[in-house]
């Protein structure tokens, strides 16, 4: 089985970039595809209405999506492996962009929209530094100059990056994509491993939590002045 | 070197095949491309800026020299040879007029320094009111940033084939942007609504229905058109920046301009 992960910034085009890679490849692969979100999404269904393929979700309520991404995706990869998946297809919740949710298989996609702000893949950080792929959404709405400003961005975050852009409701030049995940290897469901380190670290023991303040969590904390997580703090 | 560039055909809104064999462009020939709204016009640039190769939704085919252009061709901004301007009067990047030049020019790999200020100054001559480096690009009128855009294809972009995209829409020079750009012995090709560009280029492919329908060549009774055209629309030009400068228009000037 393929893997690919895509993850980006709400409303970057995530959704439809999958919508064209399923229409590509559906007749040739069994398609499953998972939908990690936090409180509402509708993406399973529309798939699964559309094209008929495998489709799951899950609402990560009030852990950190990223984090529930990684509970999940374990149960993900034999779910789709035990219904006979060629391609599996996992598309992030899209909100904090702390976390990279890329495994050391299969491709990283990230999906970064034109108008998303010219600082958006500096302050992205290993969302973008860590993908395989980026794949630049709604090009026809700049300029050809705008567009170069932001892949020259991009570029200067992540060297090695292979860039795309697309307008990808109508599915433009996203051939080298569909080469680029036929040519992907088959993964080893038993060893996959996330490619960078989550700071999951606040979320599994703040959940509930409405206080604000250090004082009020476990863990490894923060303070406004001073250095990042150096000890753990046990409450009083 | 471009010397030529070849558009294979795709395929029109419902499916059917394009009827020509082939279109080929020279290096220096003036292009303009007309039709109604919605009958892919920007849909034919966009695959000439692309390079597409069966992978638009058009399904054509561009070649280079009589080549299939390579992926550094197609999608290295300093490798290629096309600039578009596109319909666009409008800039996202939060950058000021200078950064975003600058980032551009890297893109572009040009080291020149002095061209962010030669790009800025030219751009000036297209535009009413002036763009200073360090004004923001999000913040500039649509006319502003189309100027901006212009000159940054003409002196950044600096490629051998110029794409413009309904440049008369922008409210700025336009006689002084098609002359600049006739001057500079590049393929130009306009996308255009206007009479006088349409007549001014040699070449002329009419599109409907998402296809090339016809192609026609500038002939002598078309030239004499275009001049006369040219001539009004000074006047009109005229007549509009009088009225830009809140200046009444007067017996004299109508002497002078409608005698």
């Amino acid at each position: 089985m393929k893997l690919v992960v895509i993850a980006g910034p709400p409303s970057a085009g995530k959704t439809t970039l999958t919508r064209q890679i399923v229409k590509r490849f559906k007749d040739e692969m069994i398609i499953a595809f998972l939908k990690i979100d936090v409180v509402k999404a509708y993406e399973d269904i529309e798939l699964k209405k559309e094209f008929g393929i495998l489709t799951k979700k899950i609402y990560s309520g009030d852990l950190c999506p990223d984090h529930a991404g990684v509970m999940v995706l374990g149960d993900a990869v034999e779910w789709a492996e035990e219904n006979g998946a060629d391609l599996l297809i996992v598309e992030s919740a899209g909100l904090c962009l702390r976390c990279s949710p890329y495994l050391n298989q299969g491709l990283g996609v990230i999906v970064l929209s034109s108008i998303s702000g010219i600082h958006a893949p500096e302050k992205m950080g290993a969302m973008v530094s860590l993908a395989d792929i980026a794949v630049i959404t709604k090009i026809d709405l700049v300029s050809q100059a705008e567009r170069e400003v932001m892949i020259q961005k991009i570029k200067e975050v992540h060297t090695k990056i292979i860039l795309m852009e697309t307008n990808a409701l109508q599915g433009n030049s996203l051939h080298r994509l569909y080469k680029l995940i036929q040519d992907s290897p088959e993964i080893d469901g038993k060893n996959l491993i996330l490619k960078g380190n989550p700071p999951l670290g606040t979320c599994t023991i703040c959940i509930g939590r409405k206080e604000i303040g250090w004082r009020h969590h476990f863990g490894v904390v923060q303070k406004l002045d001073g250095p990042v997580a150096e000890y753990l703090y046990r409450g009083e | 070197m471009i010397r030529e560039l070849i558009i294979y055909p795709g395929v029109d809104k419902s499916g059917f095949r394009e009827r020509f064999t082939y279109i080929k462009l020279k290096a220096g020939e003036t292009v303009s491309i007309v039709g109604p709204t919605g009958s892919g016009k920007t849909a034919l640039i966009t695959d000439i800026e692309l390079l597409a190769q069966e992978d638009t939704y058009t399904k054509r085919r561009i070649t280079i020299n009589g080549q299939v252009p390579s992926d550094e061709i197609r999608y290295n901004p300093a490798m290629k040879p096309i600039v578009m301007i596109t319909q666009n009067t409008k800039c996202f990047a939060d950058l000021t007029t200078e950064e975003f030049l600058r980032i551009h020019a890297r893109a572009r790999k040009i080291s020149d320094h002095g061209v962010i200020k030669d790009t800025i100054d030219l751009a000036n001559t297209f535009t009413g009111e002036k763009i200073k480096k360090d004004t923001r690009v999000t913040v500039l009128s649509g006319g502003q940033t189309r100027s901006l855009l212009i000159a940054d294809a003409i002196l950044i972009g600096a490629a051998p084939i110029i794409l413009l995209d309904e440049i008369e829409n922008a409210g700025i020079f336009k006689q002084e942007v098609v002359r600049l750009i006739h001057n500079a012995g590049k393929m130009v090709i306009f996308v255009t609504h206007d009479p006088v560009i349409a007549l001014l280029t040699k070449t002329r492919i009419i599109m409907e229905n998402g296809a090339v329908k016809n192609i026609l060549y500038q002939n002598e009774p078309e030239i004499r058109a275009a001049r006369n055209l040219l001539e009004l629309d000074r006047k009109i030009g005229n007549v509009r920046e009088e009225l830009r400068a809140g200046k009444a228009i007067t017996f004299d000037f109508l002497s002078v301009n409608f005698a």
